[in-house]
C-alpha cells in the first residue's frame, strides 16, 4: 500500500511539471490552431539554460528560472513574430514543417556549442528526500512542484482577470469577433507563443536537476506534450493541467508496478482508453 | 461621416460588390437591405477592415480606412455587432462585456458602458454570472449588442440583429436600435427584416447581386413599388 501511495504522490508531483508542458502547448494551439513540433526542443533550451547558469555562474536551477522564463518568452514572441505569423494561413503541412525545421535549429545548435555528450546537473540536494509516515518524497521534485504550483495559478489568474489574459481567451474562442472588438489578434498570438514557450522552457529548468540534460532530449518531450494536450482536450487549460497530472501518475504506477520499460506503455493504453470513449478530450469540446 | 465610394470586392474568382457607393451622416440610421447574397455582410465586413476591398475607397471622417487594420477601426469609433452574434461561448455575460470595452481609449468608461448595457437589457443584469454560450437566442443578440456598445461607437453596425429571434423580440430589438439612435449613435443597419427596418431609417440602400440599385428615405422606399414586389411580398 505504501509503495502505491508513494508512487501516486510521485507521479502528482512530475505530473505538475508535465501540466506546465501541456498548458503551454494547449495556449498556443487554442489562441492559433497551430500545433506547436518544437515545443520539447524549447524545453531542452530551458534544460541547457539552466545548465550552463548553474556551470558558469553557479546560479541554483530552482532559481535561475527568474532569468530562463521572461528570457525564454521574449524568444518565443521573436519565433513567433519573425516565422509563425507568416504561417497562420497556410496550410497545416506548412505549419508543421516550420515548427518542426525551427526546433531542428534549435537542437543542432545547441548540439554545435555543448556537443552531444548526455550532462548531469548534480546539486547537493539532487538526490536528497524527505520522509512523512514511511513514504519518502524527493525533494527537487517537491521543490519544482511547489514552483509549478505557484506559476499555475499566476496563469490562471492572468487568463481570467486581466483584459491581455482575456483578450487571448477571445482569440482562442473566436478570432474573428477578437477582431472586432479591437484585439490585435496576431499581438496575441505572440504573447501566447511567448507564454508557452516561457511554460516549456520553466519545465526543463524544473527537471534539469534530476534528468539527463542532452540535445535531442525534447522530442520525447514533445510527444509528451502532444499526449497530455489532447488527452485533456485541445485548447483546455485545465484539461491539460489535469492531462499532465494524469500522465504523471500513469507513468510512476505504471513504472512501479510493471516496470520502467512498460511505462510508456501504460500511459499509451491510458491514452487510448481515453480517446476511444471521450474522442475530443476529458475536457475538450466536439468540434463540427 | 462614412463614405463608401465605388468599392469593388471579391472572394477568389467571385466578385461580391461592384461599384458600391454609400453614406451615411453623423445621426442617422441608414439601412442596407436586399436579399440573401446581395453583398449587404461583405459590405460591412469591408468596412471593419475583416477583408480589404480591391478597388475604390472606404473614409471615415476623412481617414482612410484602408490604411488601417482591424482593430484600429474599433478604436476610431467603428464598432460591428456580427451576424450570428458571435458571443465568446466559454465567457460569462460581464467578461463578454468587458471584451467590448478592450480598446485602451475607452477602458476608463467601463463602468460606466456596464450601466448603459445593464439599463438597455435588464436581462443582461440577472445573467451577468452565466456563460455566454448558454444564453438563448435573444439573450446573445442582447449581449452582442450590449458589447458593441461597451466600445463608445460612434458608429454602430449592426448585422442582421433580428435573425432568428421571436416575432415580439423582433418588435423590441427594432425599438432598442432607435433607442440606441436618439442617445447619439450612429447607425448602419443591415436587415432582411425589411418593413421594420424601413420604418425605422432615416435613408435605406437598396442592394441586389452586389450592386446598389436603389436609394432613399426609409419612408419613401416603404411605398416604392419595385421594393413593395421584390421584399414586402405586396
Amino acid at each position: 500500500m505504501s509503495i502505491f501511495v508513494q508512487s501516486l504522490i510521485s507521479g502528482i508531483l512530475i505530473g505538475g511539471v508535465y501540466a506546465l508542458i501541456g498548458i503551454g502547448l494547449t495556449i498556443i494551439f487554442g489562441v492559433m490552431r497551430v500545433i506547436n513540433f518544437a515545443h520539447g526542443d524549447l524545453l531542452m533550451l530551458g534544460m541547457y539554460a539552466t545548465y550552463f547558469l548553474f556551470t558558469q555562474f553557479h546560479i541554483d536551477p530552482f532559481v535561475s528560472i527568474v532569468i530562463t522564463m521572461p528570457l525564454m518568452f521574449l524568444y518565443g514572441a521573436f519565433l513567433q513574430r519573425f516565422f509563425i505569423n507568416r504561417v497562420l494561413d497556410a496550410l497545416p503541412q506548412n505549419q508543421i514543417l516550420l515548427t518542426i525545421g525551427l526546433g531542428l535549429i534549435m537542437s543542432n545548435t545547441v548540439m554545435l556549442a555543448f556537443t552531444s555528450d548526455y550532462k548531469i546537473l548534480s546539486t547537493r540536494y539532487s538526490s536528497s528526500s524527505v520522509s512523512l509516515h514511511g513514504i519518502s518524497i524527493s525533494l527537487p521534485l517537491l521543490v519544482s512542484f511547489a514552483i509549478t504550483t505557484v506559476i499555475t495559478i499566476a496563469l490562471y489568474w492572468f487568463l481570467l482577470k486581466t483584459d491581455t489574459g482575456q483578450a487571448i481567451r477571445a482569440t482562442a474562442q473566436d478570432r474573428e469577433a477578437a477582431r472586432l472588438m479591437g484585439i490585435n489578434v496576431k499581438r496575441m498570438s505572440i504573447i501566447a507563443f511567448g507564454l508557452g514557450s516561457a511554460l516549456a522552457a520553466t519545465a526543463g529548468a524544473l527537471i534539469s536537476p534530476t534528468y539527463y540534460i542532452f540535445p535531442q532530449v525534447g522530442s520525447s518531450f514533445t510527444l509528451k506534450a502532444f499526449v497530455i494536450t489532447v488527452l485533456g482536450g485541445m485548447g483546455s487549460v485545465i484539461g491539460a493541467t489535469l492531462g499532465g497530472i494524469l500522465i504523471g501518475v500513469a507513468e510512476s504506477i505504471g513504472g512501479v508496478y510493471f516496470g520502467s520499460g512498460w511505462k510508456e506503455v501504460v500511459v499509451f493504453v491510458l491514452f487510448l482508453l481515453v480517446l476511444l470513449f471521450r474522442p475530443s478530450g476529458l475536457l475538450g469540446k466536439s468540434r463540427t | 461621416m462614412l463614405d463608401v465610394r465605388k468599392v469593388n470586392f471579391a472572394y477568389g474568382d467571385l466578385q461580391v460588390l461592384w461599384d458600391v457607393d454609400l453614406t451615411v451622416n453623423e445621426g442617422e440610421i441608414v439601412t442596407l437591405v436586399g436579399a440573401n447574397g446581395a453583398g449587404k455582410s461583405t459590405t460591412l465586413r469591408n468596412i471593419s477592415r475583416l477583408v480589404r476591398w480591391s478597388s475604390g475607397s472606404i473614409l471615415f471622417q476623412g481617414e482612410d480606412l484602408g490604411l488601417l487594420q482591424a482593430h484600429d477601426v474599433v478604436g476610431r469609433g467603428i464598432v460591428q455587432v456580427p451576424e450570428g452574434r458571435r458571443i465568446f461561448p466559454e465567457m460569462t455575460v460581464l467578461e463578454n462585456l468587458r471584451m467590448g470595452s478592450y480598446p485602451s481609449g475607452v477602458r476608463k468608461d467601463r463602468e460606466h458602458n456596464f450601466e448603459r448595457a445593464f439599463s438597455l437589457f435588464p436581462r443582461l443584469k440577472e445573467r451577468q454570472k452565466q456563460l455566454g454560450g448558454t444564453l438563448s437566442g435573444g439573450e446573445q443578440q442582447m449581449l452582442a449588442i450590449g458589447r458593441g456598445l461597451m466600445a463608445n461607437p460612434r458608429l454602430l453596425l449592426l448585422d442582421e440583429p433580428s435573425l432568428g429571434l421571436s416575432p415580439l423580440l423582433v418588435r423590441s430589438i427594432f425599438e432598442i436600435i432607435s433607442e440606441i439612435n436618439r442617445q447619439g449613435v450612429t447607425i448602419l443597419l443591415v436587415e432582411q427584416n425589411v418593413y421594420q427596418s424601413l420604418r425605422i431609417a432615416h435613408r435605406a440602400y437598396v442592394l441586389e447581386t452586389g450592386r446598389v440599385v436603389l436609394t432613399g428615405s426609409g419612408a419613401d422606399l416603404l411605398v416604392d413599388d419595385h421594393v413593395r414586389k421584390a421584399f414586402l411580398g405586396m
